[in-house]
């Protein structure tokens, strides 16, 4: 359980549920492919394509990483928040992005990977999160925005994989982008507050915005021009719309609402197409996003260090809830590992 | 007990009950708030979400407390005005709640002994005079109970797991220990607020306290640490050096920026 190399397993189950031998390899994808076109749902005993297998494990590991490591530019804020009302939510908030966490890794255990390995990926970093989260939070507002925007463009991501072929991922999804719009809408709430609150919650709040728009617009991966991994994944339904649509849906989802709190948008080119109905935002400065990604961003280090100091300073924790459900039998097992 | 006696019950005047009730309070939404920093950090993504709970009952308990305690005083002061507005010497939290987290073994210690206290404290508040208070104290004594399922859960676990966990639990236990004479010797407060029938009788806290710590200790492999009596007074106002800064990090925001609503 708290072994590493559980990885080995992931593609161990590859194959299993069917015959082998009988059907040769492309009857068997187009099998394959025909069920996903048909909407049918591929659960964790059904045959499945190498590739396909990978390929969601890496996405689903790296939103699962995305949810825990998220819990930390917010958990920041938890012993400042300023009243108990927004304490008791950010506190509810940032567990809701542990638990999210959880299903994501059982999700991907269902894969034949643990989450032991899953995780020893990331400390080592191996693995991949959302750059996002790589930005400093420096003022409450960031708490808002952060609900409002980085939840916002996470449930424009993942509304669309409630229906992705996979069945685990998909009816994870389903419960965390119900929690996440319940965080939109109290991010969005906060910065309301503030907006409306002394000149100097206004300018804090749009200081907020003026950092976290365009990596929020980052967010949605590089333009589809440059995207290696979407003509696949949109075939196996494990994306069903592109990075530049989804981007797009929301800017104009979102520029609205920033009008509404009486806040600008930190985007001088921004313009309203009327014939398309959509509003075009200027040039994203894709090298601060591939630098981010590259481990350049402001807070990439700490991020990672948080995540290896909590990591090893609980092993012994971990280790004694072993010894002692080993000395105790299971029913005493607290099994609690990764 | 007969109506004649009841009737004889000396009344605790507005400054007591306020004064009581925020004990109370206080070690909540203390205890809550350094429980708190654990989220993101925690050996594992459960100990992370329990903790969290945990803290969010805490929490939870002290805004019902402090706003009970707001009516009483009857100044208008809320529950933000009370948590926010007042300085360290004002907080009336037990000490062995402000201590800070150390390491998962030393967290698990202070709320084990934290729990069993609070567990006993509102069981027997359930049975209150003030009405409110046995209210509260009901919703909280069932949360308590929880609590001290998972911290003896874990201090057994952790006393009787590895060689490394089992000093670690000891050197904690040790080491906290002197804070739990405050929780079990009453003070005039103490003592006048059972007289009056609101708070509950110390020395039956005392022995439940002592009884079923004992157990947990035994079932962890921990021998019984001897009671020095030590000089807390959080009830009191006399509080240790972290609560300074706990209370630095949880104020500045509304002191820094008085007078708006967030
Ligand atoms: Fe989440
Ligand atoms: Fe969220």
């Amino acid at each position: 359980m708290l072994g590493f190399g559980m990885y080995t397993q992931a593609l161990d189950s590859a194959g299993a549920a069917e015959p082998q031998g009988d059907v040769d390899e492309v009857a068997r994808l187009e099998r394959f492919q025909a069920r996903i076109d048909r909407d049918e749902k591929i659960e964790p005993k059904d045959w499945m394509p190498a590739d396909y297998r990978q390929a969601l494990i890496r996405q689903i590991a790296q939103h699962a990483h995305s949810e825990v490591v998220g819990m930390l530019p917010e958990g920041n804020w938890i012993s400042r928040a300023p009243s108990l009302r927004r304490k008791v939510v950010l506190i509810a908030k940032v567990q809701d992005e542990g638990g999210h966490g959880m299903y994501l890794y059982s999700a991907a255990e269902t894969l034949g990977v643990s989450r032991a390995a899953l995780i020893e990926q990331l400390l080592a970093g191996r693995a991949k999160y959302s750059s996002i989260f790589n930005y400093p939070t420096l003022t409450w507002a960031d708490i808002g925005a952060i609900g409002w925007l980085v939840d916002g463009a996470a449930i424009m991501n993942q509304i669309p994989l409630c229906r992705c072929s996979y069945g685990p991922y998909a009816r994870a999804m389903v419960r965390i982008c119900k929690e996440e719009s319940f965080h939109q809408r109290q991010g969005y709430e906060l910065m309301l507050t503030l907006a409306r609150g002394s000149a100097a919650q206004r300018a804090m709040a749009q200081e907020a915005l003026n950092r976290w728009w365009w990596p929020s617009l980052m967010m949605f991966g590089p333009s589809d021009a440059h995207s290696v991994h979407t003509a696949q994944s949109m075939r196996w339904k494990i994306k069903r719309f592109s990075n530049d649509e989804l981007r797009q849906k929301f800017i104009d989802v979102t520029v609205p609402q920033a009008q509404y709190l009486g806040l600008t948008v930190p985007d001088p080119e921004l313009r309203w197409d009327e014939p398309a109905q959509h509003y075009r935002a200027g040039p994203i400065d894709w090298s601060e996003f591939q630098a981010v990604l590259e481990g350049g961003g402001p807070c990439n280090r700490e991020r990672l260090a948080a995540r290896r100091e909590a990591h090893e300073a609980g092993r012994w924790v971990r280790e004694a809830a072993v010894a002692y459900a080993e000395k105790h039998g299971a029913h005493a097992e607290p099994a609690r590992s990764g | 007990m007969s109506t004649a006696i009841a009737a004889e019950r000396p009344q605790a005047t507005v400054e007591e009950r306020f004064e009581y009730t925020l004990r109370l309070a206080d070690t909540s939404l203390v205890a809550g708030q350094r429980l708190a920093e654990w989220l993101g950090h925690g050996p594992a993504l459960e100990e992370d979400l329990a903790l969290g709970n945990i803290a969010l009952d805490l929490i939870g308990q002290a805004r019902l407390l402090l706003a009970l305690a707001g009516r009483i005083e009857g100044r208008g002061r809320d529950e933000d005005a009370l948590a926010f507005w007042r300085d360290a010497g004002q907080f009336r939290n037990v000490s062995l709640a402000e201590q800070p987290n150390g390491d998962f073994g030393q967290t698990i210690v202070r709320q084990c002994l934290l729990d069993a206290w609070q567990l006993e404290t509102y069981a027997s508040l359930a049975g209150s005079l003030d009405a409110e208070l046995a209210d509260i104290a009901k919703k909280a004594a069932k949360e308590c109970r929880y609590h001290w399922r998972y911290s003896s859960g874990w201090l057994v676990r952790l006393g009787d797991g590895t060689e490394e966990s089992h000093r670690r639990i000891g050197a904690a236990m040790q080491d906290l220990w002197r804070f739990t004479d405050e929780l079990l010797t009453p003070d005039g407060l103490d003592a006048r607020m059972a007289e009056c029938g609101i708070g509950p009788p110390p020395a039956a806290v005392r022995e439940r306290w002592e009884q079923r710590v004992a157990g947990v200790l035994e079932e962890a492999k921990l021998p019984l640490p001897a009671r020095p009596h030590y000089p807390w007074h959080g009830k009191r106002g006399v509080h240790t050096e972290s609560l300074g800064h706990l209370l630095a990090t949880m104020q500045h925001l509304p002191r820094t920026y008085p007078g708006v609503s967030w």
